[in-house]
Order: C-alpha cells, then structure tokens, then sequence
C-alpha cells in the first residue's frame, strides 16, 4: 500500500476553499466522507487508489477545510459537493459515500441524476425509520462511540483513541474544536434526526447503485440497507460479515473488492 | 443594587438515589417521576413564594425557561409572570427569558412580553436567552451550528416588531412575515433587556453593542465566576465603552439566611445537597451539542457549566461548598459580607437571589428570605452611589397602576361543573 500516493492540496470550490485529498491511478472515483472526517492516510482511501484515482474532498469545517456559514441546508451540501465535482472536472466518476457521505451521495444522484451513474452507498444515513430510531450521536460521550461504530468495539476504539489523553487540557481543547467545526456542520443534516427528505427524491436517482453493509452495523442498522434497497430500483445489497458501521475500516478488502462490480 | 428574589422551580419530590438509577436530571429525564396532582401544590407553592418576596421588599421576582426539565419547571415562564403579576404589586416582574430562536415566529416573544409590560404597568425586565444547549438543541430540536444565527435575527425582527408604528414586512432566513405589526405594544420600548450568558465572547459585544445588561447564572458561586465576569468587564474596557457601571452585569447566587452560621447549616444543608445531588445531575452528553458553541468561545476556554467539574459539588461537604462561595451561608452578619465580597468583587449591580434552593419547604424559605430582606438588603442598598441614576438596566413603571379589583370571597369548588 503506497500512502504517498495520496496527496493533500488545497481547492478553490464557490462555496470554500476546501481541502481534497487526491491520489491513485484507475477510474476516477469521488469519495464523501462519514459525519467522523476522513484523512489523507486512510488505509480504505488507500486501497482504493491502488485501483481507482481517488478524489476525496474533506467538507467544510473538517481537517483544514474552512468553515462556512453559508452552508446551511440539504441543498447547500448537495451543490457544494456537486460544484466540487465539476469544478474537479470530473465525468461521471464512481461516487461512494460513507454514512453522512452517502447521504450527500444519494442526494447529488437524485437532485442532478444525469451525472452520476455509478453510486455505492455504504452505511448510508438519509432515511429514518420509526421502528428503528438511528441512536443520537450528537449525545454520546466520546467513549460510547466504539460501541455504535464497530462490530469489534475494543479494537476499533483503540484505533479512534489512539494519541487520545483527555487529561490533557491542550488535547481537550483541540478535541473539542474539532468535534465544533466538525459535528457542528454534520447537524446541520443530522441534527436532531438525520433525514431531510432524501426518501421523496430518490425516485429521481438512475444511477447504478450499490449497497454495502456492515452485518452488525449498530449505529444505521440493517432495516435502513434494504430501506435503501427498496426505494432504490435495480440497487444491489451486499452485506459484509463481521463488519458495523465502520465497514470500510474493519473489513477494508471486501468493500474495496464489492466497489469493483460497479466495474 | 436591585435584589430579584429568583426561583427555578425545582421538582421537589427526586427520590434520594436519583443520581445513582437515573441518566439525567434534563431532557431525558424519566417523567413517571413527575406526578401532576403533587405538581398542582407545588407550582402553587411556588407562586406564594414569588409573591412573598415582593412583599418582603425585594427589587424583582424573576422567572426563567427550562424545558423536560425536573429543577426548572417552567418550560412557560411567561405564564407563571402573568400568574404572580396580579398579586405581586411592585416588584420588577423579571423573567430571564424567553429563548428567542425557539419561538415561531419570533414576534410571539414581541406579544407577550408587551402583554406583560402593559398587565404590570412597566414593570418587565426582558430576559433574551440564547437558551441552553440542553433546551434549545436536546430539547427543540434547534441545529446548533445555526443557533446563534436564529437567535441573531429573532432578536432583530422582536426589537422592530416593537419599536415600528407601521405594519412592515419581515423576509428573514427564518421567518418570512408579510405583515408584521404587534399589538399591544410595551410600555416601557423597549423593556430593560438582560442577556443570560455563559461566556460567549459573541454575546459580550452583543450586550455591550446594545447595552443590554449581561447576567451570569452559575450555580458555582461567585468565586469561581470572577474568570468568566472579568472577561466581560475586559471587553468592556477594550472597546473603551462610555462606563463600567455595575448595572450593566448581574450574577445569580444560592443564599441561606439563619440566625447564626451554625443554624444555617442545620437548616439548609440537606436543601442545599438535594440540589447539587439531584437537581444539577445532568448527562455530559447534553451539556454542550457540537456547534452551539462557538470555535471562538471554546478557544477562550468557556466550558458549559454543565462541565464534569460542576459534579465535584455534589460530594462536597456543607464547609466546602459554603467555603468556596457555591452556597453564600450564615448569619446576616456573615452573609452580608460574603455579599459585599461577591458585589464589588464581580462588580455587579443586579443579584439574582437564589433563596429557594431543590427541596426547601416555605417555611425555611420564607424565613430565610425574611432575614434577607430585613437585615442583608439594607446594608447592601448602597453600595454603587456613583451609579444610583442609572436606569436603563430597570424598569420605570407607571406611578398609578391598576390593582386587581374586588370580585366575591368565593371558594374553589366543582359544584355545578
């Protein structure tokens, strides 16, 4: 796995000056990032730059992106996301979303349907189901999160904690100015419930469509995949075992290897 | 120095292991807890204890808003102001405040408080919270990266709704209105208008640029709110504002009177622990909603206080908590002068009397606010002579105001219903 493959620059989008992370050689394949961020030594984004040239913009408000206040509804993210497609001169890349990503990715599919098609969601948010309410993650402590995000919690919370010291006033500081920059703008689509009417749009969407699941995924359980199954005509499911929401990092290989079917 | 004799409004029947079986106190708070017919007599007693203060003398009886809340019962401040206002006939009717983002549209918050201007006769004191976190974001569901945002332009369409004669139009980002035009309007316009803060270095310069004055309503006492006090007292003189009167900040302190310190302990202490147990046991989760604060703030070091630290309280002995200033205890001799420290020490000329404190009973807390108003207040009266005119943080009410006039001796019953 070559990490220097994957470059951190700076891009001028309408809305902000964003950062992109942006490496591999292949198909372009245009990544949004989960409500969590992304960085550039991301072993998933990694894997995929082995087959695909990866573009994987970091929302406002994430690692150096700039914040901006003028984002503020479903739409604005959409275009956002959307301008950064075009402004990369990007045709019809693959676009795959993690969880608030996919929710981003489902919109761009169904508002601007005609540019993208090729879609992987992948632990999608965006529904709501009654019967199923998604837990609050706005409201859990740093240390409940292990347990919504991985089917492994003790190893994935060594991984999230790692360099962690909450003791640590200056540490604590910056956690908690990036939990504001980043959280913050992930509630203006997931707080308090994270839906905004993506399930009245999705009619619109007639990209190719897969679905990718962990087996355990306790954050957007499994009702929420065949939610997406059934409102997604022709969209494929698969589902991979030993895998919760953070399917990508706990089991990298299978999601790199079920993306490839959408060739 | 204007004293208001301020109620939470606790729920005053947690049961004694609260803490121990249940979450939190706010927002998620089991309400099997909360029995309505027991309510009845407390929202009553409460009431009395309101209206007793002004008897006593005290400045203003003031009110806040809370909501899914067991220590603050009054997700309607207004309505327990409008109650007390007929039979509180002097005091300040001070309700710190209403949340301006939560109300829709924003012109309701302009109705009302009109409404209970022109009731009292000019005597509102206008509370324009942001909210807290747990009640605005938890509770209502508000985004908190867009709070401040909602807030900002609730604010502006409010202030114009009362000061425009003409019917205009209001095409904001959160409220569209066609034709906005508030009846009644204040009679004091605008009302005093006091901005709870929790350190928000955004809502220093708001205060400052509209000379609102800023309250501080800690539950920690006042030694602990010199840090966060000073930096407002800093901004002010770095935007070399005209004056640093007192008046322009108020803070809110828990106060137990008693003959001597030692009955005062014997009185209190378990009121007290009651609350620092119980009332103030709130979930970290719910304290601060990423985004409510602001990148700016949290960099200041402004924590909510709601923070874990508050939770050291709760174990902390009666000497403790009287010793670091949560609770202001004692004799009238000794509450006076921890009163004097806390006054020229935070340079505040408006006190929030926290006197009934989680489960008191009235007796205890009439007694307490009697010494209060009869032996601290009067030495405390003047202790900001170089600013005894300034009367834009009060209010100026009419010199005849109506009383509530004769109706029968009736009783309350349910023949004929």
């Amino acid at each position: 796995m070559e990490t220097e493959s994957m470059k951190l620059r700076t891009f001028k989008a309408p809305r902000a000056d964003i950062h992109l992370i942006e490496g591999g050689s292949g198909p372009d394949l245009f990544f949004l990032h989960g409500a969590g961020g992304i960085t550039a030594d991301n072993p998933f984004l990694n894997a995929l730059a082995e087959k695909y040239h990866v573009y994987a913009p970091l929302l406002p408000g994430y690692g150096e992106s700039e914040e901006c206040e003028n984002i503020r509804t479903m739409l604005d993210f959409t275009l956002h996301c959307h301008d950064v497609m075009m402004a990369l001169d990007l045709d019809k890349p693959i676009v795959v979303g993690h969880s608030m990503g996919g929710m981003i990715a489902s919109e761009i599919a169904s508002v601007i349907p005609n540019d993208v098609d090729k879609l992987c969601l992948i632990s999608s948010a965006g529904l709501w189901l009654d019967e199923h309410p998604i837990p609050d993650v706005f409201a859990a402590m740093p240390y409940e999160l292990p347990e919504l995000m991985f089917h492994d919690p003790v190893a994935g919370g060594a991984m999230m904690t790692a360099g962690a010291d909450f003791s640590d006033p200056v540490f604590l500081q910056s956690f908690l100015v990036q939990n504001a920059r980043q959280l913050g703008m992930a509630g203006k689509i997931l707080f308090p419930i994270p839906e905004r009417g993506l399930s009245e749009r999705l009619y619109r969407l007639n990209a190719k469509t897969l679905l990718i699941w962990g087996e355990s995924d306790k954050l957007i359980g499994q009702p929420y995949a065949e939610a997406f199954n059934k409102a997604i005509p022709g969209s494929e499911l698969i589902t991979i075992p030993e895998a919760g929401h953070m399917v990508m990092v706990e089991q990298t290989a299978a999601v790199v290897n079920a993306i490839g079917k959408l060739g | 120095m204007k004293f208001t004799w301020f109620n939470l409004m606790p729920w005053p029947h947690l049961p004694a292991d609260f803490r121990q079986k249940h979450k939190s106190v706010w927002v998620d708070i089991d309400s099997r807890l909360y029995d309505p017919v027991k309510g009845h007599d407390v929202y009553n007693d409460y009431m009395d204890m309101l209206e007793y203060a002004d008897a006593l003398g005290f400045d203003g009886i003031g009110v806040n808003e809370h909501h899914q809340n067991a220590y603050g019962l009054m997700p309607s401040p207004n309505i327990i102001a409008a109650a007390i206002s007929r039979r509180a006939l002097n005091a300040a009717i001070v309700v710190l405040g209403n949340s301006l983002g939560l109300y829709n549209p924003p012109t309701r918050v302009a109705e009302e408080f009109a409404m209970l201007d022109v009731i009292t006769g000019g005597r509102l004191v206008a509370g324009f919270p942001v909210g807290s976190s747990m009640d605005i974001n938890y509770c209502y569901g508000d985004i908190p990266a867009l709070s401040r945002e909602r807030y900002q332009e609730a604010h502006d369409l409010i202030k114009r709704a009362w000061s425009d004669p003409k019917p205009f139009a209001w095409n904001g980002r959160y409220t569209k209105l066609r034709y906005v035009n508030t009846w009644p309007k204040p009679i004091q316009n605008p009302p005093p208008i006091h901005v709870p803060g929790g350190g928000s270095v955004e809502t220093y310069d708001f205060c400052l640029d509209n000379t609102y004055s800023y309250s501080y309503l800690s539950f920690s006492g006042y030694i602990r709110a010199k840090a966060l006090l000073q930096g407002y007292w800093d901004r002010l003189t770095e935007r070399n504002e005209p004056d640093e009167s007192p008046y322009r900040a108020g803070f809110a302190q828990t106060i137990c009177v008693a003959d001597t310190d030692a009955e005062a302990e014997k009185l209190y202490k378990d009121h007290v622990s009651y609350f620092f147990n119980r009332c103030l046991h709130v979930a970290p989760g719910f304290a601060d909603a990423p985004g409510y604060r602001t990148i700016k703030t949290i960099k200041a070091g402004a924590l909510s206080q709601f923070s874990p630290n508050l939770g050291e309280a709760a174990h902390m002995p009666w000497k403790q908590l009287v010793d670091e200033g949560y609770v202001i205890a004692g004799s009238p001799d000794t509450v006076r002068e921890r009163m004097e420290d806390l006054i020229k020490g935070l340079n505040v000329g408006n006190i929030f009397c926290l006197m009934h404190v989680g489960d008191m009973p009235m007796d205890k807390t009439k007694y307490s606010s009697q010494l209060f108003a009869e032996k601290v207040m009067p030495g405390l009266r003047n202790m900001w002579p170089d600013y005894a005119d300034d009367s834009r943080f009060w209010p100026t009410p009419l010199e005849k105001r109506a009383t509530p006039g004769p109706i029968s001796d009736r009783k309350p019953t349910n023949e004929g219903a």
